[in-house]
C-alpha cells in the first residue's frame, strides 16, 4: 500500500490568496477533468485512436505548478500524459480535441495526436512520447534562457517511470554544472504503467536523487493544489533569480489506467476509492467553502463553462476537415 | 587560394559562423580546454569564451538532447560527437526528437542544429571504434546528412549546415583530418544537396562519398593507365541526394560502380545502387556493382582490417567487371 497521506488542508492558509486566483485554479482543474472525461468518452466511440493517457486525478499538479509561471518568458515540457499541461498553458480545448481526432485544425495538424500537444506561442514545447525523452530537451531550453540572459524558467514534467532513465540523470548533472533555470517535476502517480514504483526504485524518496547532484530537491503531496502551488513557487523564484535547477517530487494518483487500454488490475478498488476521497477538486472546493470564498452557484457556473468548452471542442473537432493526404510530405524539413 | 587541412577547414567554418551569428555555440567532449579530441576546435575557447564553447561530461544522450532543446528555443548549436561510435548512445534524441520535433508539432518548431564528428573506419581500433554508421542517419526522415571528402567541400558545406534551419548530420573521418586541399581565401558556401564531379570520364561512373573518395581517385588514375576513363561522382550530400548528377553521369558512361565503406546490408551505397539500377535501367550496359566493407566487425590486425574495407584493387576490379574486361 502507498504511504501517501493527504496533508491536513488546514495547514494551508487559504485566506492569503485572492478569491479570483482560487477560482481560476478551480476553473482550470474542472476544465482538465471534464476535458479528460470527454476524451475518454470520445475514445470509447472510436473518435480517438492509439494511445490516450488521461490525467484524471493528477489535475492539481499541472494546475498548481503552471499557475506559478509567466508563459511569456517561461516554458513547459512534459511527457505523453500532456493534455492537462496543455490546457493549463492556455491552449484552446478546440485545438486539443481536434488534434485527438487527428484533424488538420489540431495544434499539430493531426500529426501528433494525444502525446504531442505543442503551442509555440504559449511556450508549450510538447508532449513527448519517449519516457524521459523530454528531460534533456527541457534542459536545453533552460540553456537558451541562460545563454541569452533572459529571466525565464523551464518546468520539465515526467513520471516516476522516467526518473531511472539515463536522460534524467545526465540532464540533472548538466543543469547543475551549468546552473540552468529548470525545475524538474517528477509526477509520482505511483505506477510506471502497471509497475508500482517501489518495486523498481532503489529509493522511495526521489528528492534524494536530486540531492545527489547537489540540486535543491523536495518531496510534496500533490492532491491539494495550494500545497502544490506553494511547493513550486519558491523553486521557480530561485530558478529565475539565481539561475539554478531544482527537483520537485509531487506525489499524486491517476484514477484511470496507464492508457485507455489498461484496466488497472494491479491495484485494489479500496486504494482507488481512498484517493478519490482526497480528490484535488473536492479538496479545493472544501477549503474555499470553509472560508465562504465560493458557493454552489459559482461552482455550477464553472462546471457549466467547462462543459460548454468541451462540447464546443468536440463539435469543432467533428466538423473539422481531415488533413489532405498531400500533407504527409509537409512539416518534415524547413 | 590557400592549402589547408580538412581539420583547419572545419575550424575556419565554425569560427566564421560563430563570429557571424551569436546564437551559434559549440558543445561536446573536450571541445574547449583540450581544443578538441582531433583539434578541430583549436583556439575557439580562447576566442569565444566558456559561454559559447562548452566542455560537456561524457553523456552523449544528455548533451545532444540539450542541443535539441536549445535549437527549438532559438539557438544554433554545433554538437560535436568525439566519434559517431559514441553517438549511438544519443540516437534516441536524434531519431525521436531532433528529426521529429517539426513534424510532431505540425511545423511549429524547427531544430537548427549540426551534429558533427568522425564517422567510418580508422586504423588499429578494432570493432567499436572503426565503423561507418552513415545509414543510421540517412534512414531517418527529418534529418539532412552531409559527408564531404575535401577541405574545400568540408568548409563550404559546414557553413551551409550551420545556417540551415534543420538538424544536419555532418560526417567527417578520423583519417581525413590531416588531408590537405585548396580553399579560397575569401568567404564561400556550398549549397547542400549538390554532388560534384571530381573527375570527368567516359567509360564508367564511380559514385562515392566521404573518405573512400581518395581511393576512388587513385583507382581512376590506375584505370586510366590501362586505358579506362572513369568518371568520379562525389555525392557530398546524402540527404537531400543529387540524383540528377548521378543519372546524368550514368547516362553518359552506361556503367556504374558505387563505393561505400559501410557494411553492405541496408547501406547508403546499396540504396544508391538500387536507385541507379531502377532509374537508369535503359542506360545501363551492365548490372551496378557495389564495393563496400565486408559484412563483419572490424578486426584490430592491420592486414585483416584492410582486407575488410574497399581498396584501390577492389574498385578497379569492380570497374573492369561492369566493363566486361
Amino acid at each position: 500500500m502507498s504511504k501517501t497521506q493527504t496533508k491536513d488542508a488546514s495547514k494551508i492558509d487559504i485566506k492569503k490568496y485572492d478569491k479570483s486566483f482560487l477560482e481560476k485554479l478551480l476553473e482550470q482543474m474542472i476544465l482538465v477533468r471534464r476535458f479528460e472525461e470527454k476524451a475518454g468518452q470520445m475514445y470509447g466511440m472510436k473518435k480517438i485512436g492509439g494511445f490516450c493517457h488521461l490525467y484524471i486525478g493528477q489535475e492539481a499538479v499541472s494546475t498548481g505548478t503552471i499557475a506559478a509561471l509567466d508563459l511569456k518568458s517561461d516554458y513547459v515540457l512534459t511527457g505523453y500524459r500532456d493534455h492537462g499541461h496543455a490546457l493549463n498553458c492556455g491552449m484552446d480545448p478546440k485545438s486539443l480535441m481536434a488534434e485527438l481526432f487527428g484533424k488538420v485544425t489540431g495544434c499539430s495538424r493531426g500529426k501528433g495526436g494525444s502525446m504531442h500537444m505543442f503551442d509555440a506561442e504559449k511556450h508549450m514545447l510538447g508532449g513527448n512520447g519517449i519516457v524521459g525523452g523530454q528531460i534533456p530537451v527541457a534542459t536545453g531550453v533552460a540553456f537558451k534562457i541562460k545563454y541569452l540572459g533572459e529571466k525565464g524558467v523551464v518546468l520539465c514534467y515526467f513520471g516516476d517511470g522516467a526518473i531511472h532513465q539515463g536522460a534524467f540523470h545526465e540532464s540533472l548533472n548538466l543543469a547543475k554544472i551549468w546552473q540552468l533555470p529548470v525545475v524538474y517535476i517528477c509526477e509520482n502517480n505511483m505506477f510506471g504503467m502497471g509497475t508500482h514504483f517501489e518495486r523498481v526504485s532503489s529509493t522511495s524518496d526521489f528528492a534524494a536523487m536530486g540531492k545527489s547532484y547537489n540540486i535543491q530537491s523536495k518531496q510534496i503531496e500533490g492532491m491539494d493544489v495550494l500545497e502544490v502551488y506553494e511547493g513550486i513557487s519558491d523553486l521557480v523564484k530561485s530558478a529565475r533569480e539565481k539561475s539554478e535547477p531544482a527537483l520537485l517530487e509531487i506525489k499524486t494518483y491517476r484514477y484511470k489506467g496507464h492508457s485507455m487500454s489498461d484496466p488497472a488490475k494491479y491495484r485494489t478498488k479500496e486504494e482507488l476509492e481512498a484517493y478519490k476521497k482526497k480528490d484535488p477538486i473536492l479538496i479545493l472546493i472544501h477549503q474555499m467553502k470553509e472560508e465562504a470564498l465560493i458557493d454552489d452557484n459559482k461552482i455550477e457556473e464553472l462546471e457549466n463553462k467547462a462543459k460548454l468548452l468541451c462540447d464546443e471542442a468536440v463539435e469543432y473537432a467533428e466538423q473539422s476537415e481531415e488533413p489532405p493526404i498531400g500533407t504527409i510530405y509537409e512539416d518534415i524539413l524547413v | 587560394m590557400s592549402v589547408i587541412t580538412y581539420r583547419e577547414a572545419l575550424r575556419q567554418a565554425i569560427d566564421e559562423e560563430m563570429s557571424r551569428d551569436e546564437r551559434v555555440f559549440l558543445l561536446g567532449e573536450e571541445v574547449g580546454q583540450y581544443n578538441g579530441a582531433y583539434k578541430v576546435s583549436m583556439g575557439l575557447l580562447e576566442k569565444y569564451g566558456e559561454e559559447r564553447v562548452k566542455d560537456t561530461p561524457i553523456t552523449e544522450l544528455g548533451f545532444t538532447g540539450l542541443a535539441v532543446g536549445a535549437a527549438m528555443a532559438g539557438l544554433r548549436p554545433i554538437c560535436e560527437w568525439m566519434t559517431f561510435n559514441f553517438g549511438i548512445l544519443a540516437l534516441d534524441q536524434v531519431v525521436n526528437n531532433a528529426a521529429k520535433m517539426r513534424h510532431m508539432s505540425g511545423g511549429q518548431f524547427n531544430v537548427p542544429m549540426v551534429i558533427r564528428g568522425p564517422n567510418g573506419p580508422a586504423e588499429f581500433l578494432s570493432s567499436q571504434h572503426s565503423q561507418s554508421l552513415t545509414a543510421y542517419f540517412t534512414h531517418v526522415p527529418g534529418l539532412k546528412v552531409i559527408a564531404p571528402a575535401t577541405p574545400y567541400d568540408a568548409k563550404g558545406l559546414l557553413k551551409s549546415a550551420i545556417r540551415d534551419d534543420n538538424p544536419v548530420i555532418f560526417l567527417e573521418g578520423e583519417l581525413m583530418y590531416a588531408w590537405k586541399g585548396e580553399v579560397p581565401d575569401q568567404e564561400y558556401t556550398i549549397p547542400i544537396g549538390e554532388a560534384d564531379i571530381k573527375r570527368k570520364g567516359r567509360d564508367v561512373s564511380i559514385v562515392t562519398f566521404s573518405k573512400p573518395l581518395k581511393i576512388v581517385e587513385e583507382a581512376a588514375e590506375e584505370l586510366a593507365k590501362e586505358g579506362i576513363d572513369a568518371e568520379v561522382v562525389d555525392l557530398r550530400s546524402l540527404k537531400p541526394l543529387d540524383e540528377k548528377s548521378i543519372y546524368s553521369s550514368v547516362a553518359k558512361t552506361n556503367r556504374c560502380v558505387v563505393v561505400d565503406e559501410s557494411w553492405p546490408v541496408n547501406s547508403f551505397g546499396s540504396y544508391v545502387a538500387w536507385l541507379v539500377s531502377k532509374n537508369c535501367f535503359d542506360d545501363l550496359d551492365a548490372p551496378v556493382e557495389l564495393v563496400s566493407s565486408e559484412d563483419v566487425p572490424m578486426p584490430y590486425n592491420h592486414s585483416l582490417e584492410l582486407a575488410v574495407q574497399p581498396s584501390v584493387e577492389k574498385i578497379m576490379a569492380a570497374a573492369k567487371k561492369v566493363l566486361y574486361i
